[in-house]
């Protein structure tokens, strides 16, 4: 079917992409070569595959699906297209967490920077969680502004800490702020990979619900579901996942709001297809800002937020110009 | 009575601090092509909303065929109530995937997709309706009477016993209002549904419902047949409207007819004052 053969070429696309992010950079190789550098321990390039590029391409492949499908259920939830997987405040918790850890010296002694950028995290879901219910009901639009309002008191609270602290602090804040996907560490590249493939599995159970949800929530209640349920699930899935992606690499934005438009363009609103196509989409997204950030200015690197920001919003802009498409928003 | 279907009994339900229905009853048999008339706030929608679920009550119960809505889960009301509400959303899926969307109450738990006889009760309602040429159409490229049509296309797709519907002919055109009434009263007569409907067009709630119910302030203040309920009298009273009532020529249903005596005279222009309008009326 259409559906099938899509997606099937996301896939295609998916490989060939992360084969590519392996053997370009500062040290090109040859396809044919890369099995030969891996059976040998000893050479450099061995160091540079295994240590840089393949954690490199596994986490953007994780990170990428993982902001882009957040992207797409949050959008779908809140019925608002401008919703992102940072709206609600996640990343800004996530910022604190890692700024105070840094002004306050807690980042020197030894606790990696993600624990206190998941500690953000998980502090501002449970507030908006929290602060959101009444009455046991959840109501989506008071969600969204409390989420937004985080975003702005945590961003704030960061450039208040900025002020007081010193230079080579400040360079560090900045730095995280920025994304990176310098994570060298395979086992956290590949749980991070491992969570975000069982997460999209988990989400895609919900596609029914999500479609039905494209109508509203009214709606989808008289077709029997129970909507307060499905978006407290998703809310909290969504929102963990955001978390790890933040605590991994920083705040890498754009992925979460452009590509879940760019896959609804090309697939349809369909979540059954949606949400594995808004994945894939996402993956080969980031995996290919990250070639251009070690390309342009090698043999420096230019951070991947900025790469995401403009190579994906220029693209974005020209798709929808010029196909002459009307956007199907979420 | 074995026959009732729709129990509803010593209703109490509505907004903290505001529309309370208060103790309400009303019964209705299987079958029944019953209407609710009332003015705008007098909790016609708020009686639809106890029987929906979408407001708790806080007094009394709602049965369905001898089982109480509270008991049941969203999907088992589902299962045996299908809403058409008063503004249908739109959204970017086709015609086809709303009228299926009807099937969702039926799917098991984390099913995938639809099977065959999802996709055939679908199409049967899709031709029922006319949608057939437009199945593939974007709810957003479709005009009002359409949308309207394939809202309940996707509701009689949930094969509910008890059907409601929030001013299904609001808004529409003649032709859409006697097309969608002429439907429903034929599904109501060939397999026994039970419709329940809001409308505010008195004279097509007297020519189809062979049951009404008029409401006032949160109150049931007539129920019976159009004959019992459409009386000048209790019209004056539900509505504050001055009217006049004849039969039907051809069908000899009550026809309701404004009464001109007490509508403002014609606008009339002061000529001392040039601009300024007065407005004179009859009796007062």
């Amino acid at each position: 079917m259409k559906y099938t053969l899509m997606l099937s070429i996301s896939a295609l696309l998916l490989v060939l992409s992360s084969l590519f992010s392996l053997v370009i950079g500062e040290v090109p190789f040859s396809l044919a070569d890369v099995p030969s550098i891996l059976s040998d321990p000893s050479s450099m390039e061995h160091g540079i595959l295994t240590h840089i590029r393949i954690p490199r391409t596994i986490l953007a492949m994780a990170i990428g699906g993982s902001l882009s499908l957040c992207g797409v259920i949050l959008q779908g939830i809140y019925r608002n297209p401008l919703v992102e997987p940072y709206t609600l405040g996640i990343s800004g918790g996530a910022a604190v967490g890692v700024t105070l850890a840094i002004v306050t010296g807690l980042a020197m002694k030894g606790i990696p920077l993600s624990f206190f950028g998941f500690a953000g995290a998980l502090v501002t879901i449970f507030l908006v969680y929290t602060l959101s219910i009444r009455n046991n009901r959840m109501s989506t639009g008071k969600m969204l502004l409390i989420g937004v309002m985080i975003s702005f008191i945590s961003s704030s609270v960061v450039m208040l800490l900025m002020s007081l602290t010193n230079a080579e602090q400040l360079h560090g804040i900045i730095f995280w702020t920025m994304g990176s996907l310098n994570e060298t560490d395979n086992t956290v590249v590949f749980t991070l990979l491992g969570i975000s493939v069982v997460m999209l599995g988990v989400t895609i159970l919900f596609a029914v619900p999500l479609n039905a949800m494209r109508l509203g929530e009214a709606k989808a209640r008289h077709l029997g579901i129970n909507t307060t349920v499905i978006i407290r699930i998703l809310f909290i899935i969504t929102s963990l996942m955001t978390g790890s992606c933040i605590a991994v690499a920083g705040i890498i934005g754009f992925v979460g709001l452009i590509m879940p438009h760019f896959s609804r363009l090309i697939i349809g609103t369909d979540y059954r297809v949606l949400l594995p196509s808004a994945f894939l989409n996402g993956a080969i997204f980031l995996i290919w800002c990250d070639i251009l950030a070690r390309i342009i200015i090698s043999p420096n690197e230019l951070p991947i937020g900025v790469i995401t920001g403009i190579f994906g919003g220029i693209t974005f802009i020209i798709i929808l110009s010029s196909r002459r498409v009307k956007p199907r928003l979420a | 009575m074995r026959d009732d279907f729709l129990e509803i009994k010593n209703v109490t339900c509505g907004y903290p601090g505001g529309f309370m229905l208060n103790s309400l009853n009303l019964t209705l048999q299987k079958g029944a092509f019953a209407g609710i008339i009332g003015r705008n706030g007098s909790g016609k929608s708020t009686l639809f909303k106890s029987i929906t679920g979408d407001i708790k009550l806080t007094g009394g119960s709602v049965k369905l065929d001898g089982i109480s809505l509270s008991g049941l889960t969203l999907k088992e009301r589902a299962r045996r109530i299908a809403t058409v509400p008063q503004f249908v959303e739109t959204g970017p899926i086709t015609v086809r995937e709303h009228v299926l969307m009807g099937r969702v109450p039926w799917l098991s738990r984390f099913s995938y997709s639809y099977n065959k006889t999802d996709n055939e009760i679908a199409e049967k309602y899709i031709n029922l309706t006319g949608l057939n040429k437009l199945s593939d159409n974007p709810l957003t490229g479709i005009s009002g009477g359409e949308l309207q049509l394939s809202a309940i296309a996707s509701a009689l797709t949930q094969e509910p016993s008890l059907l409601l519907l929030d001013e299904p002919t609001a808004h529409l055109d003649i032709h859409y209002q006697a097309m969608i009434m002429d439907m429903l009263y034929s599904l109501n007569r060939a397999e026994k549904l039970t419709v329940l409907m809001i409308i505010h067009d008195l004279n097509l709630a007297g020519e189809y419902c062979d049951y009404l119910v008029m409401m006032k302030d949160g109150k049931i203040c007539a129920d019976g047949t159009p004959e019992e309920v459409l009386s000048s009298r209790n019209i004056m009273d539900a509505f504050g409207a001055d009217v006049l009532i004849t039969p039907h020529p051809v069908t000899g249903r009550p026809v309701i007819l404004r009464n001109p005596g007490n509508r403002p005279e014609q606008q009339t222009i002061n000529d001392s004052m040039p601009g300024s309008v007065q407005l004179s009326y009859h009796g007062n």
